[in-house]
């Protein structure tokens, strides 16, 4: 699949918008993270700046950007529809939870709070969800897939509300928990890869099963439809090649390896080694994290290739 | 809407006769000339005169080689939109654009409240979709939606136009519907199939298998009648054939 | 009209559907031109712009289907490499350099230079067609000039398929017959990828499927038509004689032959005389009438051959009564083919067939053809007035196109087809091979070609390309020399029908037989895809002399858009698109008969051209007018025609005998013959543009012996006597020029020719090695290189359709999976393609269903840079390739005086596909680009911009920011 840019972005970026609001929102009754209303209202306001850079860069991808209202209808059917409302529902809490801590109101906070923290999980669950429900796409249409977004929000999302707690000083429990994010997504991509590249299981689509002339023997394409490139294939066929798609791995495992490892050492190190530490773990996060949704792209296979090519 | 409709008694849809298709392209490109004027058009072409030319169709013609050497076989192969029953690119579209209309079944796409998310493309296992990248919208294969029904057009022509246009009347429509229409007889009488069926989306396009080639035995005209092969010279046995014009 | 009318519109999921608007806003029937098949089309028009071609359901050729050609019309008419007006070049030849000039002037140029020809040696003006309709008018005006050098594409495209069938037959393949696809049971195709009948064939075949027919493709390549073939024979290229002759082999050996239909319709009975070393040896024992004579077994005696009270013998010598020795054809036909060098184990490892295949081949023709007969209960009466209750047939059917004739030993390989046909007993009979009207037509038909004593402003009598039936038939000159350019009708090929329009070029630059002073072509890519080795093509056209002058002084050429040809010429008379013009496919000429009956077709303006255009033969009526060729002008020196309608309606070529049959007589109500009818294109557009004639049930089988069929073809003037046509299983117009070539007779071969025609002109089909494979060690090229048309591309004019492009805008070179692993080439390599003219270099892809000896392509594809207004990034330049550039003209093996074409010894057909090819893979610093890649064309001038963004067809491109 072509990993569009916007996409990578948007996803990337709303993904660690809502994992810190969630975060934010879970901890801060907690008393976990620093509870001055400064602290919550620039942790609300990045988290709102990625979310809204994030849906923004998504209209990029449409042909028609104009008519994104429309987007919101299909709520009943559409995870991309359910993902748009979810979205912009969690807005109301988030600008009323961020009203609660302008005025210091600690119950409200906590209460709308937990509301948009609510939001934000469903929000990115849905976003996983829409590639989840891809049967054509293999790699996608897999179990873990809305796990791991919900997994790589709240990690990278563990990971800046470190940082920014950082700058207060008091990182140390969102630092471990960026930690232990970091670790399990770590193991988690791992799992996730190990699944993707095991053969794939009976009953996946093969060109036989495409054009069913499986029933004369082996398939192989012979003539294209068109000789040249068509949105089509430069939309569903776009995939990276082998030899970079493990440099590319390497590159994801060591953004959230490093993240987890420096997280880790900033929850015990504290002062402001800690804090520096941890603006390093949230770019790390981020970054592997970029890889990653490009890579969950260009690794991804989609069914009309196998009339092309004979392989997805 | 978005939501399947129930299903419904009547299916229209194709059928495609791969033991016939010789891979004119004809359906191809008659169906391109009839949308690019028709309810869906125009279809656009990018970079129409130089490289990378590419446009937007409703339907491709494959070829394919299965089986190994003279036992094998070259089949061809057209590709659009199969009307699926159980459609995901209609229950993912986010606006509704995309629709299943619940009175015969057709797929259709709603290009004024179409935002262009390409996700219904993403959705379809066929590659049945394109997007029109001029207009920003998703457009496929109509059914011919606007001739099967067109009052303006001599009956036995409201067919699609891939239909009537293919020499060698490898393409059928009708209601897959209905167990007694021409099309689900030809359908169970040649083994139809479905396109991955492993996908789920029960599409009600079929495509007729090509037909398998009987074993043919080793024969010669001498097992078949022996002749009198004895005489030196074979000429002679004429000699005396009594013929008249 | 009213909204509320439903299910005019209907909803969907709040869409508002228009389900029944109007395809356009008017409607016009005309015929396709795409390719050469004919179709009939209706055009619908929106707002003055075509909106929808689709097929006219109600025309004989395609019954409402349209192919992938056809269907993309639009694109075509719409072409931004459509020229604009007339070109005079203004700078060298091919650079490109030209200036519009006004009709008037060139009409003026084009006189001026064509006057002083006639004035002087009307032979200096070679004209050539090439994809031509309208030879009854070219051919015409080119004897009316008094130039011999006239011809259309025939030569290089299928004449042996034409000459064999004509000479055997009296029909042919090609266009002029078709399989009895209601009732043929086997069906076998040679060599067939796309042919002229592209849509008739498909129809056809989608009937044998419906049926269950057996069909069975010979051809070294499994795709197209041999795709759904039940049968594929993946046979060595070149070879299809022997696969042919072997089964005849089986046959006559064990006796599966259709004696009763020899005897009656074939010239088997015939008596031959031998006399070795005479001047009569090989030619019939006739009667002093000049009578063809056969030996009567009962009476021990002979009698004339056609007589019904003949009980004939077919083997055995007998001596006539003058003391001759004479055997029947049979004999000599079965004793040659009984040889076991016609055995299935003799041919197999040459063919690449295994021989039990052949066997089981065989025994499944005779199987269908002798125990599957059909009868039709249609009482029909025979040339000897004898009535028959029933219609018999063996419904075995055949049909072969270039993969058979496009080899110089195709003739014969054509000629052996007939024969299997014949021995079958399964010509024009229910289930087999038809003739579609007008043919058949006696063998061989008509006089001799004209075009000896061409003199200054006079014209030729007679037609320009016709039928030699003999060596006094020939143009040769005293000395044996040739007196046409392209040397057809010489020893060098004495039945080249069509003319050999690949040679006039090179024979012109050569100066051999003489110079020319004038060429000019309409509609044929000679500097491109329809010359073999287009270099040399180009070289010659812009060669000068010592004196700085061209070599070909004038150019003339008439193409509708911007091919790779147009820079070459000095004068570019621009013709309309098909869509913008009368034409008219006429019975003189390539009509739409079918078995069914004759019929012809026109095609009529539907839109007018948007620039300064005018239709080719409206051109050469004018021409003709302003030279004063007698036909085209009055009495007084006035042009006879006001222009082409006028023509096609009043011109008459024998009295009541016009270009179109139909709708003839003051009324409008006679066929074939009559006088002028002055609304006759009225009622032809009234009709659909076409005119057909139903023959009635009982004409429709035995054509060539059928009596109420031969009387009506006369009576319509398609044929000038209602004689039986006897199919000659054995030619003996072939036998004369052997004769000659034996030294009989006045017209003697030269020398270093005599052997050669000895050798090819025989009565009888023989197989032998492809000419070029016989004269070069082809050891070091193990591999056989042919192309095959795709279906929706013609020739070269697709690369300029928006829509055909897309689908193939670069060609590979294909090649069988297990001979690249042998050779250790894999999938999309860059490979040299290389034989003993050339190399070209092109892109692999590996197929399990090709001969392995075979490498092919696509035709046509590869484009030079340029051209038809493609951006130099195109595909169709850069990675698409044109095998043309390694094929040559000439034969190898120059031995003695003149070079000899590669063609057909006895037609002249062009050899295309005996080509022999060495495939190496590019090393890794090669640019994987085509090579050779000749110099980028410069465009005309003024020509519209090329739009990047088609959306509406005819339109400037608008986005759809503009369109708002
Ligand atoms: N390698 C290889 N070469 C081959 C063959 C092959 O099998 N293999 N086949 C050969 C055969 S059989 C043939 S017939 C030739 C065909 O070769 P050509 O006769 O050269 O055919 P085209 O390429 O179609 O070129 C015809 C020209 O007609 C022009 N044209 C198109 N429409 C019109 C019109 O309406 N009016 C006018 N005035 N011009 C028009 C086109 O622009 C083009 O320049 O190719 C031969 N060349
Ligand atoms: N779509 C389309 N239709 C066309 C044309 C076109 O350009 N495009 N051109 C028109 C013209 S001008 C012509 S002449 C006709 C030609 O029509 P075809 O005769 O169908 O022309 P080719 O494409 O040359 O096909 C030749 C076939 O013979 C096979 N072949 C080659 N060598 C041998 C051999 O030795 N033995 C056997 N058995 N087979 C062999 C090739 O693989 C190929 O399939 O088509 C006409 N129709
Ligand atoms: S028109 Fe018919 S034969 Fe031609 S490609 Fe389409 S389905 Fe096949
Ligand atoms: S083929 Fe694709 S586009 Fe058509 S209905 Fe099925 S899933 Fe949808
Ligand atoms: S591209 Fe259009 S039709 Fe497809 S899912 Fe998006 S909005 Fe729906
Ligand atoms: S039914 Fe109509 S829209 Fe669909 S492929 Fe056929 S011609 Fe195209
Ligand atoms: S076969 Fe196709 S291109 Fe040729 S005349 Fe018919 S419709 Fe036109
Ligand atoms: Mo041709």
């Amino acid at each position: 699949m072509n990993p569009a840019p916007s996409i990578v972005f948007f996803t990337t970026a709303s993904g660690a918008g809502y994992g810190l609001l969630l975060w934010l929102c879970v901890l801060r009754p907690l008393g976990l993270v620093p509870g001055g209303s400064g602290f919550g209202l620039v942790a609300l306001g990045v988290a709102t700046a990625l979310v809204v850079a994030g849906l923004l860069s998504s209209t990029a991808h449409l042909g028609r950007p104009e008519r994104a209202w429309r987007a919101f209808s299909q709520w009943r059917s559409s995870w991309l529809s359910r993902e748009g409302v979810a979205a912009v529902a969690t807005f109301v809490p988030m600008v009323l939870f961020g009203l609660s801590v302008l005025a210091g109101n600690g119950a409200a906070a906590a209460l709308t709070g937990l509301l948009a923290a609510a939001g934000a999980a469903v929000t990115v669950w849905c976003t996983g969800m829409i590639y989840a429900s891809l049967k054509p796409v293999r790699q996608w249409h897999h179990p873990l897939v809305p796990w791991g977004y919900m997994l790589f929000a709240g990690f990278s999302g563990a990971a800046l509300l470190a940082a920014l707690a950082g700058f207060w000083g008091q990182a140390a429990w969102p630092a471990a928990l960026a930690a232990g994010l970091g670790a399990a997504s770590f193991g988690f991509k791992r799992a996730y890869w190990a699944e993707i590249d095991a053969p794939p299981p009976a009953g996946t689509p093969t060109i036989e099963t495409a054009t069913g002339l499986g029933r004369i023997g082996a398939t192989r394409p012979l003539d294209p439809p068109h000789t040249e490139q068509t949105w089509l294939l430069r939309e569903m066929g776009f995939r990276v090649a082998r030899k970079h798609s493990r440099k590319l791995r390497l590159l994801v495992l060591g953004g959230f390896g490093a993240a987890a490892l420096v997280s880790l050492l900033a929850a015990f190190a504290g002062g402001p080694l800690a804090g520096l530490l941890l603006v390093v773990g949230a770019a790390a996060a981020l970054g592997g994290l970029l890889v990653e949704r490009w890579l969950m792209f260009a690794e991804a296979t989609h069914t009309v290739t196998l009339f092309y090519t004979g392989e997805a | 809407m978005t939501e399947l409709p129930p299903p419904a008694a009547k299916k229209l849809g194709l059928v495609i006769d791969l033991d016939t298709c010789v891979g004119c392209q004809a359906c191809a490109t008659n169906c391109k000339e009839w949308n690019t004027g028709g309810h869906l058009g125009p279809l656009p072409d990018l970079n129409a005169f130089s490289a990378g030319a590419e446009g937007t169709w409703f339907n491709r013609v494959h070829s394919y080689e299965a089986g190994e050497g003279e036992d094998g076989r070259t089949v061809h192969f057209p590709r659009s939109c199969l009307h699926c029953e159980t459609p995901a690119c209609v229950t993912v579209c986010p606006t509704g654009a995309s629709y299943k209309r619940a009175e015969d079944g057709i797929v259709l796409i709603n290009t004024d409240s179409c935002i262009g998310c390409g996700l219904c493309a993403w959705a379809c296992p066929y590659g049945a979709r394109e997007l029109d990248q001029d207009e920003g919208v998703m457009k496929k294969c109509t059914l011919c939606v606007d001739r099967i029904y067109n009052e303006t057009i001599p009956e036995p022509q409201r067919q699609p136009a891939c239909v009537i246009t293919c020499p060698v009347g490898a393409r059928h429509f009708g209601d897959l519907g209905d167990p007694d229409s021409k099309v689900s007889q030809l359908v169970a009488a040649r083994g139809g199939y479905d396109l991955m069926p492993e996908m789920g989306y029960k599409p009600v396009n079929k495509y007729l298998p090509p037909r398998e080639r009987p074993k043919a035995k080793a024969a010669s005209l001498d097992e078949a009648q022996p002749t009198p092969l004895d005489i030196k010279n074979p000429l002679l046995r004429w000699l005396d054939r009594a013929l008249s014009r | 009209m009213p909204d509320t009318h439903l299910p005019r519109r209907m909803t969907g999921n709040g869409e508002v559907i228009e389900t029944s608007a109007p395809i356009g806003d008017e409607v016009k029937t005309t015929t396709c031109y795409m390719c050469a098949c004919r179709c009939g089309i209706k055009v619908h028009l929106k707002d003055g712009r075509v909106r929808y071609i689709e097929g006219n359901p109600d025309h004989p050729v395609n019954r409402g289907v349209l192919c992938g050609k056809g269907s993309a019309g639009i694109m075509t008419h719409y072409s931004p490499a459509r020229l604009r007006a007339p070109l005079k070049r203004v700078g060298p030849r091919g650079s490109g350099e030209f200036e519009e000039i006004s009709w008037a002037e060139a009409m003026d140029i084009a006189t001026g230079w064509l006057k002083a020809v006639r004035a002087t040696s009307p032979e200096k003006l070679a004209f050539f067609t090439g994809r031509d309709q309208s030879q009854s008018l070219t051919g015409f005006w080119a004897a009316q000039f008094g130039t011999p050098n006239f011809a259309a594409h025939g030569g290089f495209c299928s004449v042996n398929m034409a000459a064999a069938g004509l000479y055997t037959i009296g029909g042919s393949f090609w266009e002029f017959g078709e399989p009895d696809w209601d009732h043929a049971k086997y069906f076998v195709m040679f060599g067939v990828a796309e042919d002229h009948d592209s849509n008739p064939i498909k129809m056809g075949l989608g009937k044998l499927k419906e049926r269950g027919a057996k069909f069975v493709s010979v051809n070294p390549v499994r795709t197209g038509y041999s795709a759904i073939a039940d049968e594929w024979v993946g046979i060595r290229p070149g070879t299809d004689g022997l696969l042919i002759l072997a089964l005849v082999h089986e046959l006559l050996r064990t006796d599966r032959v259709d004696l009763d239909f020899l005897v009656r319709y074939t010239n088997a009975h015939w008596l031959v005389v031998k006399s070795a070393g005479g001047a009569d040896d090989g030619l019939f024992a006739r009667d002093a009438d000049g009578r063809p004579l056969a030996w009567d077994r009962v009476a021990q005696a002979p009698r004339d051959a056609q007589s019904p009270e003949l009980q004939p013998a077919i083997v055995g010598e007998v001596t006539l009564p003058d003391g001759r020795r004479a055997v029947p054809v049979f004999a000599l036909m079965a004793e040659r083919y009984l040889d076991a060098a016609y055995a299935p184990d003799a041919v197999a490892e040459r063919c690449g067939v295994p021989a039990e295949r052949i066997r089981r081949l065989a025994a499944e023709i005779a199987e269908v053809a002798f125990n599957q007969t059909i009868t039709l209960d249609v009482p029909w009466t025979d040339s000897l007035g004898r009535r028959h209750e029933t219609m018999v047939g063996r419904p075995v059917s055949f049909h072969a196109m270039r993969g058979i004739s496009a080899h110089s030993n195709g003739f014969h390989t054509c000629r052996a087809l007939h024969l299997l046909q014949m021995i079958l007993g399964a010509i024009d009979v229910p289930g087999s091979w038809r003739y579609k009207s007008p043919f058949p037509r006696p063998i061989p038909p008509g006089p001799g070609p004209s075009g000896r004593g061409a003199r200054p402003n006079t014209p030729l009598a007679g037609n320009i390309l016709a039928f030699p039936h003999g060596p006094d038939d020939l143009l040769v000159n005293d000395d044996g020399s040739p007196i046409r350019i392209d040397k057809a009708f010489s020893w060098d090929a004495p039945l080249a029908l069509h003319g050999m329009m690949h040679t006039v070029i090179g024979n012109a630059g050569a100066g051999d037989p003489y110079e020319i002073d004038t060429l000019f072509m309409f509609m044929a890519n000679m500097a491109w895809n329809s010359a073999m080795n287009p270099g040399e093509i180009i070289r010659i056209l812009t060669e000068t002399k010592a004196d700085g002058s061209y070599r070909i002084p004038h150019v003339i050429y008439a193409d509708a858009y911007f091919s790779e040809t147009v820079p070459y010429a000095d004068l570019i008379l621009p013709d309309t698109t098909y869509l913008e013009r009368w034409d008219c496919i006429s019975l003189l000429d390539r009509p739409i008969g079918s078995a069914h009956g004759p019929g012809d077709a026109i095609r009529q303006p539907v839109v007018q051209p948007d620039r300064d255009v005018r239709g080719f033969q409206e051109v050469l009526i004018e021409l003709g007018a302003r030279l004063g060729l007698p036909a085209f002008v009055k009495e007084d020196g006035s042009p006879r025609f006001k222009d082409y309608p006028d023509y096609i309606v009043n011109h008459q070529r024998m009295p009541g005998v016009g270009p179109l049959a139909g709708f003839r007589g003051a009324e409008g109500d006679k066929a074939g013959v009559g006088e002028p009818n002055p609304d006759q294109l009225k009622r032809y557009i009234e009709n659909g543009c076409f005119w057909r004639h139903h023959l009635p049930a009982d004409q429709l089988y035995f054509k060539h012996a059928n009596k109420a069929y031969l009387e009506g073809s006369k009576a319509m003037g398609l044929i000038g006597k209602s004689d039986q046509i006897v199919l000659q299983m054995y030619s003996e117009p072939l036998q004369k020029f052997r004769l000659a070539a034996q030294g009989h007779g006045a017209k003697q071969p030269p020398d270093h020719l005599r052997a050669r025609i000895a050798t090819y002109c025989d009565p009888l089909p023989f197989w032998y090695a492809p000419l070029e494979q016989q004269q070069h060690d082809t050891a070091p090229y193990p591999l056989s290189a042919v192309t095959q048309r795709p279906m929706e591309h013609y020739h070269s004019w697709g690369a300029m359709n928006a829509w055909l492009r897309q689908i193939k805008g670069a060609n590979r070179l294909y090649m069988n999976r297990a001979t690249a692993q042998a050779m250790g080439l894999s999938q999309d390599d860059w490979v040299w393609v290389e034989s003993r003219n050339g190399r070209v270099k092109g892109q692999l892809a590996l197929m399990e269903g090709t001969n392995r000896d075979t490498v092919w392509t696509w035709n046509a594809i590869g484009k030079r840079r340029g051209a038809w207004r493609l951006d130099p990034s195109s595909p169709e330049a850069n990675k698409g390739f044109l095998l043309n550039h390694v094929i040559s003209e000439w034969l190898p093996a120059q031995a003695g005086p003149g070079r000899l074409a590669n063609a057909d010894p006895v037609t002249g057909q062009a050899a295309w596909y005996d080509l022999r090819v060495a495939v190496t893979k590019c090393t890794a610093d090669e640019v994987p680009a085509t090579d050779p890649m000749p110099a980028t064309l410069r465009e005309p001038p003024n020509m519209p911009p090329v739009p990047s963004l088609v959306r509406e067809p005819g339109r400037a491109a608008t986005t759809r920011e503009d369109a708002r």
